[in-house]
Protein backbone atom coordinates (compact mmCIF):
# COMPACT_ATOMS: atom_id res chain seq x y z
CA UNK A 1 0.00 0.00 0.00
CA UNK A 2 1.43 3.35 -1.03
CA UNK A 3 2.64 5.81 2.02
CA UNK A 4 2.96 9.23 2.72
CA UNK A 5 6.26 10.68 3.37
CA UNK A 6 6.07 10.62 7.54
CA UNK A 7 3.95 7.22 7.31
CA UNK A 8 7.35 5.59 5.87
CA UNK A 9 9.37 7.49 8.39
CA UNK A 10 7.05 5.84 11.21
CA UNK A 11 7.05 2.13 9.30
CA UNK A 12 10.65 2.36 9.55
CA UNK A 13 11.16 3.22 13.01
CA UNK A 14 8.16 0.49 13.85
CA UNK A 15 9.95 -2.12 12.15
CA UNK A 16 7.18 -2.60 9.69
CA UNK A 17 7.15 -2.88 6.18
CA UNK A 18 4.14 -0.82 5.90
CA UNK A 19 1.44 1.28 8.18
CA UNK A 20 -1.92 3.10 7.48
CA UNK A 21 -3.39 5.83 8.98
CA UNK A 22 -5.40 5.15 11.99
CA UNK A 23 -2.95 2.20 13.40
CA UNK A 24 -1.26 2.41 16.45
CA UNK A 25 2.20 1.44 16.66
CA UNK A 26 4.96 1.72 18.63
CA UNK A 27 8.35 3.03 17.47
CA UNK A 28 12.02 3.52 18.35
CA UNK A 29 12.92 6.98 19.03
CA UNK A 30 16.54 8.78 17.62
CA UNK A 31 15.99 11.64 19.86
CA UNK A 32 14.09 12.79 23.07
CA UNK A 33 14.15 16.53 23.75
CA UNK A 34 12.47 18.73 26.99
CA UNK A 35 13.14 21.90 28.34
CA UNK A 36 13.65 23.73 31.27
CA UNK A 37 9.55 23.98 31.82
CA UNK A 38 9.08 20.57 30.35
CA UNK A 39 11.99 18.61 31.45
CA UNK A 40 10.98 19.01 35.62
CA UNK A 41 7.81 17.47 34.41
CA UNK A 42 9.20 14.30 32.81
CA UNK A 43 11.86 14.00 35.22
CA UNK A 44 9.36 14.12 38.56
CA UNK A 45 7.45 11.07 36.59
CA UNK A 46 9.97 9.54 35.27
CA UNK A 47 11.30 8.91 38.95
CA UNK A 48 7.85 8.47 40.53
CA UNK A 49 7.30 6.15 38.24
CA UNK A 50 10.68 3.84 39.15
CA UNK A 51 12.27 3.98 35.88
CA UNK A 52 16.09 4.72 37.57
CA UNK A 53 17.64 5.02 33.97
CA UNK A 54 17.86 6.57 30.66
CA UNK A 55 17.71 4.48 27.18
CA UNK A 56 20.46 6.24 26.07
CA UNK A 57 22.56 8.94 27.55
CA UNK A 58 23.68 9.44 24.01
CA UNK A 59 19.73 10.37 22.66
CA UNK A 60 18.56 12.87 25.19
CA UNK A 61 18.52 16.68 24.74
CA UNK A 62 17.54 19.20 27.28
CA UNK A 63 17.68 23.11 26.66
CA UNK A 64 17.13 25.54 29.31
CA UNK A 65 15.53 27.93 26.92
CA UNK A 66 12.22 29.34 28.31
CA UNK A 67 13.23 30.84 31.45
CA UNK A 68 16.74 30.82 31.12
CA UNK A 69 18.88 33.07 32.19
CA UNK A 70 16.96 32.10 35.00
CA UNK A 71 14.40 35.05 35.85
CA UNK A 72 13.51 34.27 39.61
CA UNK A 73 14.51 31.79 42.14
CA UNK A 74 11.63 29.06 40.88
CA UNK A 75 13.27 29.17 37.24
CA UNK A 76 16.25 28.73 38.67
CA UNK A 77 15.47 25.72 40.53
CA UNK A 78 13.79 23.96 37.45
CA UNK A 79 16.94 24.50 35.85
CA UNK A 80 18.85 22.74 38.31
CA UNK A 81 16.33 19.91 38.45
CA UNK A 82 17.71 19.12 34.88
CA UNK A 83 20.94 19.57 35.35
CA UNK A 84 21.09 17.24 38.49
CA UNK A 85 19.37 14.76 36.40
CA UNK A 86 21.51 15.60 33.12
CA UNK A 87 24.52 14.92 35.77
CA UNK A 88 22.94 11.67 37.39
CA UNK A 89 23.12 10.35 33.89
CA UNK A 90 25.84 11.82 32.57
CA UNK A 91 23.05 12.88 29.35
CA UNK A 92 25.87 14.10 26.78
CA UNK A 93 23.52 16.67 25.10
CA UNK A 94 22.50 19.35 28.05
CA UNK A 95 22.66 22.99 27.05
CA UNK A 96 23.01 25.18 29.63
CA UNK A 97 23.07 29.38 29.78
CA UNK A 98 26.33 29.81 27.45
CA UNK A 99 25.81 27.22 24.76
CA UNK A 100 21.95 26.90 24.85
CA UNK A 101 19.76 28.21 22.53
CA UNK A 102 16.12 28.29 21.52
CA UNK A 103 15.77 24.41 21.29
CA UNK A 104 14.52 24.15 17.51
CA UNK A 105 16.89 25.94 16.46
CA UNK A 106 19.75 24.62 18.37
CA UNK A 107 19.09 21.25 17.88
CA UNK A 108 19.58 20.87 13.55
CA UNK A 109 22.16 23.48 14.00
CA UNK A 110 23.77 21.23 16.33
CA UNK A 111 23.14 18.50 14.13
CA UNK A 112 21.26 16.54 16.77
CA UNK A 113 18.24 15.89 14.42
CA UNK A 114 18.60 14.89 10.66
CA UNK A 115 16.75 13.12 7.56
CA UNK A 116 14.25 10.12 8.24
CA UNK A 117 15.00 10.66 11.87
CA UNK A 118 12.07 10.04 14.51
CA UNK A 119 12.09 12.73 17.14
CA UNK A 120 10.00 13.52 20.18
CA UNK A 121 10.12 16.69 22.02
CA UNK A 122 7.63 17.67 25.21
CA UNK A 123 7.42 21.06 23.34
CA UNK A 124 4.91 21.41 20.91
CA UNK A 125 7.15 23.26 18.29
CA UNK A 126 9.07 20.04 18.09
CA UNK A 127 7.58 19.90 14.97
CA UNK A 128 10.34 22.51 13.43
CA UNK A 129 12.79 19.11 12.26
CA UNK A 130 10.34 18.31 9.54
CA UNK A 131 12.25 20.63 7.55
CA UNK A 132 14.85 18.59 7.47
CA UNK A 133 12.51 15.44 5.82
CA UNK A 134 12.23 13.83 9.83
CA UNK A 135 9.31 13.16 12.19
CA UNK A 136 9.25 15.02 14.79
CA UNK A 137 6.51 16.05 16.98
CA UNK A 138 5.26 17.01 20.49
CA UNK A 139 4.20 15.34 23.12
CA UNK A 140 3.35 15.84 27.11
CA UNK A 141 5.65 15.56 29.42
CA UNK A 142 4.70 11.73 30.30
CA UNK A 143 5.40 10.80 26.78
CA UNK A 144 8.52 12.30 26.88
CA UNK A 145 9.39 10.54 30.26
CA UNK A 146 8.45 6.61 28.92
CA UNK A 147 10.63 7.87 25.71
CA UNK A 148 13.68 8.97 27.90
CA UNK A 149 13.14 5.64 29.74
CA UNK A 150 12.43 3.21 27.06
CA UNK A 151 13.65 4.91 24.03
CA UNK A 152 10.26 4.48 22.68
CA UNK A 153 6.68 6.08 21.62
CA UNK A 154 3.24 5.23 20.75
CA UNK A 155 1.66 6.68 17.72
CA UNK A 156 -1.49 6.61 15.78
CA UNK A 157 -0.56 6.84 12.35
CA UNK A 158 -1.66 10.10 10.68
CA UNK A 159 -3.37 10.57 7.37
CA UNK A 160 -1.91 13.57 5.89
CA UNK A 161 -2.58 16.82 3.86
CA UNK A 162 -0.94 17.61 0.49
CA UNK A 163 0.45 21.36 0.12
CA UNK A 164 1.40 21.73 -3.53
CA UNK A 165 3.82 24.79 -3.60
CA UNK A 166 4.63 26.44 -6.56
CA UNK A 167 6.50 29.50 -7.81
CA UNK A 168 9.18 31.70 -5.34
CA UNK A 169 8.24 34.24 -2.88
CA UNK A 170 8.78 38.03 -3.45
CA UNK A 171 10.51 40.27 -1.52
CA UNK A 172 9.90 40.85 1.92
CA UNK A 173 7.95 37.69 2.13
CA UNK A 174 8.87 34.81 4.31
CA UNK A 175 7.82 31.18 5.25
CA UNK A 176 6.14 32.99 7.87
CA UNK A 177 3.66 33.97 5.39
CA UNK A 178 3.70 30.66 3.92
CA UNK A 179 2.58 29.26 7.12
CA UNK A 180 0.41 32.27 8.33
CA UNK A 181 -1.84 32.22 5.05
CA UNK A 182 -2.25 28.47 5.22
CA UNK A 183 -3.16 28.43 8.68
CA UNK A 184 -5.75 31.09 7.71
CA UNK A 185 -6.67 29.40 4.91
CA UNK A 186 -7.64 25.30 7.11
CA UNK A 187 -7.72 26.78 10.77
CA UNK A 188 -6.48 26.31 13.77
CA UNK A 189 -7.73 22.97 13.54
CA UNK A 190 -7.40 22.49 9.76
CA UNK A 191 -4.96 19.72 10.04
CA UNK A 192 -6.36 18.32 13.59
CA UNK A 193 -3.63 14.32 14.30
CA UNK A 194 -2.58 14.54 10.88
CA UNK A 195 0.51 15.25 8.56
CA UNK A 196 1.16 18.86 6.62
CA UNK A 197 3.37 17.49 3.88
CA UNK A 198 4.92 19.66 1.29
CA UNK A 199 6.27 19.40 -1.81
CA UNK A 200 6.41 20.84 -5.68
CA UNK A 201 8.76 22.62 -7.44
CA UNK A 202 8.14 25.56 -5.56
CA UNK A 203 9.76 24.09 -2.62
CA UNK A 204 13.46 24.05 -4.18
CA UNK A 205 13.31 28.37 -3.89
CA UNK A 206 12.91 27.65 0.07
CA UNK A 207 15.39 28.10 2.36
CA UNK A 208 15.95 26.37 5.26
CA UNK A 209 15.31 28.84 7.18
CA UNK A 210 12.25 29.29 5.69
CA UNK A 211 11.29 25.59 5.70
CA UNK A 212 12.00 25.32 9.87
CA UNK A 213 9.68 28.58 10.09
CA UNK A 214 7.17 26.31 8.28
CA UNK A 215 7.43 23.09 9.57
CA UNK A 216 7.60 24.83 13.15
CA UNK A 217 4.04 26.19 13.10
CA UNK A 218 2.27 22.99 11.57
CA UNK A 219 1.22 22.94 15.11
CA UNK A 220 -1.02 25.92 15.10
CA UNK A 221 -2.95 24.41 12.48
CA UNK A 222 -3.86 21.29 14.83
CA UNK A 223 -1.32 19.54 13.03
CA UNK A 224 1.19 15.99 14.34
CA UNK A 225 3.65 17.20 12.25
CA UNK A 226 5.04 19.25 8.69
CA UNK A 227 7.29 17.87 6.59
CA UNK A 228 10.02 18.80 3.71
CA UNK A 229 11.03 16.41 1.05
CA UNK A 230 15.16 16.00 1.27
CA UNK A 231 16.68 17.96 -1.79
CA UNK A 232 20.27 19.68 -2.38
CA UNK A 233 19.69 22.74 0.27
CA UNK A 234 18.86 19.63 3.15
CA UNK A 235 22.09 18.02 2.00
CA UNK A 236 23.97 20.72 1.87
CA UNK A 237 22.64 21.70 5.45
CA UNK A 238 23.63 18.29 7.16
CA UNK A 239 27.11 18.71 5.90
CA UNK A 240 28.75 18.74 8.58
CA UNK A 241 26.42 18.86 11.36
CA UNK A 242 25.27 15.63 10.98
CA UNK A 243 27.82 13.09 11.15
CA UNK A 244 25.77 9.38 10.98
CA UNK A 245 24.20 8.07 8.37
CA UNK A 246 20.76 9.37 7.45
CA UNK A 247 18.16 7.97 5.14
CA UNK A 248 16.01 9.95 2.54
CA UNK A 249 12.47 9.30 2.89
CA UNK A 250 10.09 10.33 -0.11
CA UNK A 251 6.29 9.54 -0.65
CA UNK A 252 4.98 7.36 -2.75
CA UNK A 253 4.23 8.81 -5.79
CA UNK A 254 0.37 7.36 -5.61
CA UNK A 255 0.57 7.81 -1.68
CA UNK A 256 -3.66 8.98 -0.60
CA UNK A 257 -3.98 12.42 0.68
CA UNK A 258 -7.02 13.38 2.49
CA UNK A 259 -6.98 16.93 0.82
CA UNK A 260 -4.53 19.02 -1.64
CA UNK A 261 -3.59 22.55 -1.78
CA UNK A 262 -1.83 24.38 -3.84
CA UNK A 263 -0.09 27.80 -2.77
CA UNK A 264 1.63 29.63 -5.61
CA UNK A 265 4.43 31.54 -3.38
CA UNK A 266 4.61 34.29 -6.38
CA UNK A 267 1.26 35.58 -5.08
CA UNK A 268 1.86 35.65 -1.59
CA UNK A 269 2.01 38.82 0.20
CA UNK A 270 3.30 39.87 3.74
CA UNK A 271 0.61 38.13 6.27
CA UNK A 272 -0.78 39.05 9.73
CA UNK A 273 -2.44 36.77 12.13
CA UNK A 274 -4.71 39.30 14.46
CA UNK A 275 -5.61 38.34 18.10
CA UNK A 276 -6.37 35.95 19.52
CA UNK A 277 -5.42 33.24 17.25
CA UNK A 278 -2.97 32.19 14.49
CA UNK A 279 -5.96 31.77 11.75
CA UNK A 280 -7.07 35.34 11.84
CA UNK A 281 -4.59 36.37 8.94
CA UNK A 282 -5.06 39.36 6.80
CA UNK A 283 -2.59 40.62 4.40
CA UNK A 284 -0.68 43.50 5.99
CA UNK A 285 -2.39 45.99 3.15
CA UNK A 286 -5.69 44.97 4.86
CA UNK A 287 -5.17 45.36 8.62
CA UNK A 288 -5.94 49.48 8.77
CA UNK A 289 -3.40 51.79 11.39
CA UNK A 290 -2.79 49.37 14.38
CA UNK A 291 -0.43 50.74 16.75
CA UNK A 292 2.05 49.04 18.77
CA UNK A 293 3.85 49.25 21.87
CA UNK A 294 6.99 46.42 21.12
CA UNK A 295 8.10 44.58 18.14
CA UNK A 296 9.36 41.19 19.14
CA UNK A 297 12.75 39.84 16.26
CA UNK A 298 13.16 36.29 17.66
CA UNK A 299 11.50 33.06 18.97
CA UNK A 300 12.16 29.24 17.62
CA UNK A 301 9.84 30.58 14.61
CA UNK A 302 11.72 33.48 13.46
CA UNK A 303 15.63 33.72 15.37
CA UNK A 304 17.70 32.11 12.78
CA UNK A 305 20.01 33.83 10.86
CA UNK A 306 18.09 34.73 7.90
CA UNK A 307 15.27 36.54 10.27
CA UNK A 308 18.38 38.91 11.75
CA UNK A 309 19.52 39.43 8.17
CA UNK A 310 16.07 40.61 6.90
CA UNK A 311 15.09 42.81 9.91
CA UNK A 312 18.87 44.60 9.95
CA UNK A 313 18.16 44.90 6.30
CA UNK A 314 15.19 47.55 6.84
CA UNK A 315 16.72 48.95 10.12
CA UNK A 316 20.01 49.67 8.92
CA UNK A 317 20.18 54.04 8.81
CA UNK A 318 16.51 54.19 10.05
CA UNK A 319 15.78 54.71 13.90
CA UNK A 320 12.91 52.86 15.78
CA UNK A 321 9.93 54.76 16.58
CA UNK A 322 10.13 56.23 20.39
CA UNK A 323 8.06 54.30 22.70
CA UNK A 324 7.91 50.75 20.08
CA UNK A 325 10.06 49.03 22.70
CA UNK A 326 12.44 46.64 19.96
CA UNK A 327 13.59 43.68 21.45
CA UNK A 328 15.89 40.80 18.62
CA UNK A 329 16.37 37.69 19.54
CA UNK A 330 18.77 35.90 18.40
CA UNK A 331 17.83 32.20 18.78
CA UNK A 332 21.44 30.36 19.21
CA UNK A 333 25.00 31.39 20.26
CA UNK A 334 26.15 31.27 16.69
CA UNK A 335 23.89 33.11 15.08
CA UNK A 336 24.06 35.35 17.97
CA UNK A 337 27.77 35.81 16.92
CA UNK A 338 26.72 35.91 14.06
CA UNK A 339 24.73 39.28 13.99
CA UNK A 340 28.20 40.36 15.70
CA UNK A 341 30.44 39.22 12.87
CA UNK A 342 28.19 40.47 10.27
CA UNK A 343 27.46 44.05 11.45
CA UNK A 344 23.95 43.19 12.44
CA UNK A 345 24.47 43.85 16.16
CA UNK A 346 25.63 47.32 15.72
CA UNK A 347 22.62 47.89 13.26
CA UNK A 348 20.23 46.94 15.66
CA UNK A 349 22.31 48.82 18.94
CA UNK A 350 21.99 52.07 16.38
CA UNK A 351 18.46 51.77 15.41
CA UNK A 352 17.68 51.99 18.86
CA UNK A 353 16.51 48.05 19.36
CA UNK A 354 18.25 46.07 21.97
CA UNK A 355 19.56 42.76 21.19
CA UNK A 356 19.24 39.83 23.96
CA UNK A 357 20.98 36.70 24.51
CA UNK A 358 19.10 33.97 23.35
CA UNK A 359 15.98 32.80 25.25
CA UNK A 360 12.30 31.75 24.62
CA UNK A 361 11.61 34.72 27.08
CA UNK A 362 8.25 37.21 25.57
CA UNK A 363 6.97 34.62 23.42
CA UNK A 364 5.02 32.87 25.86
CA UNK A 365 4.67 35.39 28.76
CA UNK A 366 7.90 34.79 30.85
CA UNK A 367 10.50 37.33 30.76
CA UNK A 368 12.37 39.85 28.68
CA UNK A 369 9.62 41.59 27.21
CA UNK A 370 6.06 41.32 28.82
CA UNK A 371 3.09 43.53 27.33
CA UNK A 372 1.23 45.75 30.18
CA UNK A 373 -2.74 46.10 29.80
CA UNK A 374 -4.33 47.19 26.56
CA UNK A 375 -0.80 47.17 25.10
CA UNK A 376 -0.17 45.78 21.29
CA UNK A 377 2.52 44.38 20.35
CA UNK A 378 4.06 43.12 16.48
CA UNK A 379 5.97 39.51 17.13
CA UNK A 380 7.83 37.30 15.23
CA UNK A 381 6.67 34.67 17.45
CA UNK A 382 4.36 31.85 16.48
CA UNK A 383 1.01 32.12 19.24
CA UNK A 384 -1.45 35.43 20.08
CA UNK A 385 -3.38 33.82 22.27
CA UNK A 386 -5.50 35.65 25.50
CA UNK A 387 -2.54 36.91 28.14
CA UNK A 388 0.11 34.78 25.67
CA UNK A 389 3.24 37.56 26.13
CA UNK A 390 1.64 39.32 29.10
CA UNK A 391 -2.09 41.16 30.63
CA UNK A 392 -4.76 39.36 29.25
CA UNK A 393 -6.27 42.63 27.60
CA UNK A 394 -2.65 43.13 25.34
CA UNK A 395 -3.01 41.85 21.89
CA UNK A 396 -0.22 40.38 19.58
CA UNK A 397 0.13 40.71 15.83
CA UNK A 398 2.05 37.70 14.56
CA UNK A 399 4.36 38.51 11.27
CA UNK A 400 7.20 38.37 9.73
CA UNK A 401 10.56 39.86 10.79
CA UNK A 402 10.51 42.20 7.96
CA UNK A 403 7.57 43.87 9.17
CA UNK A 404 8.50 43.53 12.69
CA UNK A 405 11.38 45.69 12.09
CA UNK A 406 9.53 47.69 9.89
CA UNK A 407 6.62 48.23 12.13
CA UNK A 408 8.48 49.33 14.93
CA UNK A 409 10.58 52.07 12.98
CA UNK A 410 6.93 53.22 11.47
CA UNK A 411 5.10 52.72 15.05
CA UNK A 412 2.38 50.69 13.31
CA UNK A 413 1.94 48.00 11.77
CA UNK A 414 3.28 48.26 8.36
CA UNK A 415 4.38 47.02 5.19
CA UNK A 416 7.96 47.37 4.75
CA UNK A 417 7.81 48.34 1.31
CA UNK A 418 5.78 51.26 2.12
CA UNK A 419 9.16 52.03 4.10
CA UNK A 420 11.08 52.51 0.48
CA UNK A 421 8.93 55.19 -0.49
CA UNK B 1 -17.16 3.50 36.36
CA UNK B 2 -19.03 6.71 36.24
CA UNK B 3 -18.67 10.03 36.93
CA UNK B 4 -20.90 12.75 37.73
CA UNK B 5 -21.15 16.78 38.25
CA UNK B 6 -21.75 19.59 36.90
CA UNK B 7 -21.17 21.67 34.40
CA UNK B 8 -18.10 24.27 33.00
CA UNK B 9 -18.81 25.25 29.84
CA UNK B 10 -16.12 26.44 26.98
CA UNK B 11 -16.06 27.66 23.67
CA UNK B 12 -13.66 26.81 20.62
CA UNK B 13 -9.90 26.66 20.84
CA UNK B 14 -9.58 27.17 24.44
CA UNK B 15 -5.95 26.76 24.48
CA UNK B 16 -3.43 25.75 27.10
CA UNK B 17 -2.19 28.98 27.41
CA UNK B 18 -5.59 30.25 29.42
CA UNK B 19 -5.82 26.67 31.10
CA UNK B 20 -2.35 27.30 32.92
CA UNK B 21 -0.43 30.79 31.80
CA UNK B 22 3.35 30.63 31.07
CA UNK B 23 3.93 32.66 33.78
CA UNK B 24 2.90 30.14 36.28
CA UNK B 25 5.37 27.76 35.30
CA UNK B 26 8.13 28.34 36.81
CA UNK B 27 6.14 27.03 39.99
CA UNK B 28 6.69 23.12 41.07
CA UNK B 29 4.10 22.57 43.74
CA UNK B 30 1.17 21.09 41.90
CA UNK B 31 -1.52 22.29 44.45
CA UNK B 32 -0.36 26.18 43.99
CA UNK B 33 -0.47 25.59 40.13
CA UNK B 34 -4.18 24.45 40.29
CA UNK B 35 -5.10 27.49 41.92
CA UNK B 36 -4.46 29.56 38.45
CA UNK B 37 -6.60 26.66 36.49
CA UNK B 38 -8.44 28.73 33.75
CA UNK B 39 -8.10 32.45 35.36
CA UNK B 40 -7.31 34.16 32.15
CA UNK B 41 -10.59 33.48 30.85
CA UNK B 42 -12.95 32.11 34.17
CA UNK B 43 -11.58 33.55 37.25
CA UNK B 44 -14.50 31.86 39.17
CA UNK B 45 -13.62 28.75 37.81
CA UNK B 46 -11.05 27.66 40.73
CA UNK B 47 -13.57 29.37 43.34
CA UNK B 48 -16.74 26.96 41.83
CA UNK B 49 -15.21 23.67 40.85
CA UNK B 50 -16.26 21.05 43.16
CA UNK B 51 -14.20 17.12 42.95
CA UNK B 52 -16.50 15.31 40.49
CA UNK B 53 -17.22 18.23 37.84
CA UNK B 54 -16.89 18.11 34.58
CA UNK B 55 -15.86 20.28 31.88
CA UNK B 56 -17.25 20.86 28.59
CA UNK B 57 -16.08 22.68 25.49
CA UNK B 58 -16.21 22.31 21.89
CA UNK B 59 -13.66 22.05 19.45
CA UNK B 60 -9.78 22.05 19.08
CA UNK B 61 -10.14 22.19 23.35
CA UNK B 62 -6.54 22.00 24.72
CA UNK B 63 -4.66 23.75 21.48
CA UNK B 64 -1.19 25.03 21.78
CA UNK B 65 1.84 24.39 23.63
CA UNK B 66 2.58 20.90 25.04
CA UNK B 67 2.42 21.57 28.32
CA UNK B 68 1.22 18.53 30.65
CA UNK B 69 0.70 21.66 33.50
CA UNK B 70 -3.21 21.72 31.34
CA UNK B 71 -4.17 18.69 31.75
CA UNK B 72 -3.16 18.16 35.46
CA UNK B 73 -4.38 21.27 37.01
CA UNK B 74 -8.10 20.56 35.53
CA UNK B 75 -7.13 17.11 37.09
CA UNK B 76 -6.07 18.41 40.21
CA UNK B 77 -9.10 20.87 40.64
CA UNK B 78 -11.18 17.52 40.72
CA UNK B 79 -12.84 17.39 37.30
CA UNK B 80 -13.92 13.89 36.79
CA UNK B 81 -13.85 14.51 32.72
CA UNK B 82 -13.45 16.60 30.08
CA UNK B 83 -16.01 16.18 27.04
CA UNK B 84 -15.55 18.25 23.75
CA UNK B 85 -16.28 18.35 20.28
CA UNK B 86 -12.36 17.36 19.59
CA UNK B 87 -9.15 17.89 21.22
CA UNK B 88 -5.73 18.99 20.09
CA UNK B 89 -3.67 15.83 19.48
CA UNK B 90 -1.16 16.62 22.70
CA UNK B 91 -3.70 17.44 25.26
CA UNK B 92 -5.74 13.75 24.30
CA UNK B 93 -2.56 12.24 24.25
CA UNK B 94 -1.56 13.64 27.64
CA UNK B 95 -4.75 13.23 29.21
CA UNK B 96 -4.90 9.48 28.50
CA UNK B 97 -1.20 9.60 29.64
CA UNK B 98 -1.46 11.23 33.23
CA UNK B 99 -5.31 9.82 34.00
CA UNK B 100 -7.39 12.81 33.36
CA UNK B 101 -10.22 11.19 31.29
CA UNK B 102 -11.71 12.48 28.31
CA UNK B 103 -14.50 12.08 26.02
CA UNK B 104 -15.06 13.11 22.05
CA UNK B 105 -18.94 14.36 21.12
CA UNK B 106 -19.39 16.96 19.25
CA UNK B 107 -23.25 16.23 19.93
CA UNK B 108 -22.65 16.46 24.10
CA UNK B 109 -20.86 19.15 23.43
CA UNK B 110 -22.61 21.45 21.74
CA UNK B 111 -25.88 20.60 23.52
CA UNK B 112 -24.79 20.37 27.61
CA UNK B 113 -25.01 24.26 28.73
CA UNK B 114 -23.34 25.32 32.36
CA UNK B 115 -24.50 24.86 35.37
CA UNK B 116 -26.36 21.20 33.73
CA UNK B 117 -25.93 18.03 36.06
CA UNK B 118 -24.00 15.36 34.52
CA UNK B 119 -23.22 11.83 34.57
CA UNK B 120 -20.67 10.22 31.99
CA UNK B 121 -20.40 5.68 31.99
CA UNK B 122 -16.51 5.20 30.92
CA UNK B 123 -17.79 1.72 30.34
CA UNK B 124 -20.01 1.80 27.47
CA UNK B 125 -19.13 5.69 26.72
CA UNK B 126 -22.51 7.31 27.53
CA UNK B 127 -23.01 10.48 28.03
CA UNK B 128 -26.10 11.35 30.10
CA UNK B 129 -27.65 15.32 30.76
CA UNK B 130 -29.27 14.46 33.81
CA UNK B 131 -30.92 18.46 33.56
CA UNK B 132 -32.55 18.16 30.13
CA UNK B 133 -32.53 14.02 30.26
CA UNK B 134 -30.28 14.24 26.72
CA UNK B 135 -27.99 11.20 26.34
CA UNK B 136 -25.07 10.87 23.61
CA UNK B 137 -22.71 8.12 22.69
CA UNK B 138 -18.96 9.56 22.86
CA UNK B 139 -16.59 7.03 20.54
CA UNK B 140 -14.94 4.33 22.01
CA UNK B 141 -11.13 4.33 22.93
CA UNK B 142 -8.85 1.21 20.68
CA UNK B 143 -7.50 -1.16 23.08
CA UNK B 144 -4.47 0.08 22.93
CA UNK B 145 -5.45 3.14 24.86
CA UNK B 146 -8.21 1.19 27.02
CA UNK B 147 -4.91 -0.70 28.26
CA UNK B 148 -3.28 2.65 29.45
CA UNK B 149 -6.28 4.21 30.80
CA UNK B 150 -7.01 0.89 33.17
CA UNK B 151 -3.28 0.47 33.94
CA UNK B 152 -3.57 4.02 35.42
CA UNK B 153 -1.19 5.66 33.19
CA UNK B 154 1.20 5.45 30.76
CA UNK B 155 4.07 4.99 33.19
CA UNK B 156 2.32 2.63 35.06
CA UNK B 157 1.39 0.32 32.31
CA UNK B 158 5.30 0.41 31.01
CA UNK B 159 6.52 -0.50 34.10
CA UNK B 160 4.14 -3.07 34.16
CA UNK B 161 5.70 -4.25 31.11
CA UNK B 162 9.00 -3.72 32.31
CA UNK B 163 8.68 -5.97 35.87
CA UNK B 164 7.10 -8.55 34.18
CA UNK B 165 9.70 -9.10 31.71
Amino acid sequence: MAMTMTQKILASHAGLDSVTAGQLIEANLDLTLANDITGPVAIREMEKAGFDHVFDKNKIALVMDHFAPNKDIKSAEQCLTCRNFAGKHEVVNFFDVGQMGIEHALLPEQGLVGPGELIIGADSHTCTYGALGAFSTGVGSTDLAAGMATGKAWFRVPSAIKFNLTGSLPKYVSGKDVILHIIGKIGVDGALYRSMEFTGEGVASLSMDDRFTICNMAIEAGAKNGIFPVDDKTREYIKGRVNREVTEFAADADAVYDEEYTINLSELRPTVACPHLPENTKTVDELGKIEIQQSVIGSCTNGRIQDMRDAAAILKGRKVKKNVRTIVIPATQTIYLQCIEEGLAKIFVEAGAILSTPTCGPCLGGHMGILAHDEKAVSTTNRNFVGRMGHVSSEIYLANPAVAAASAVAGYIIDPAELED
Amino acid sequence: MKARGSVFKYGDNVDTDVIIPARYLNIADPVELATHCMEDIDTEFVKNVKKGDIMVATKNFGCGSSREHAPQVIRDNGISCVIASSFARIFYRSSINIGLPIMESEAAANAISAGDEVEVDFDTGLITDITTGETFQAAAFPPFLQNIISAGGLLKSLKEREDNK
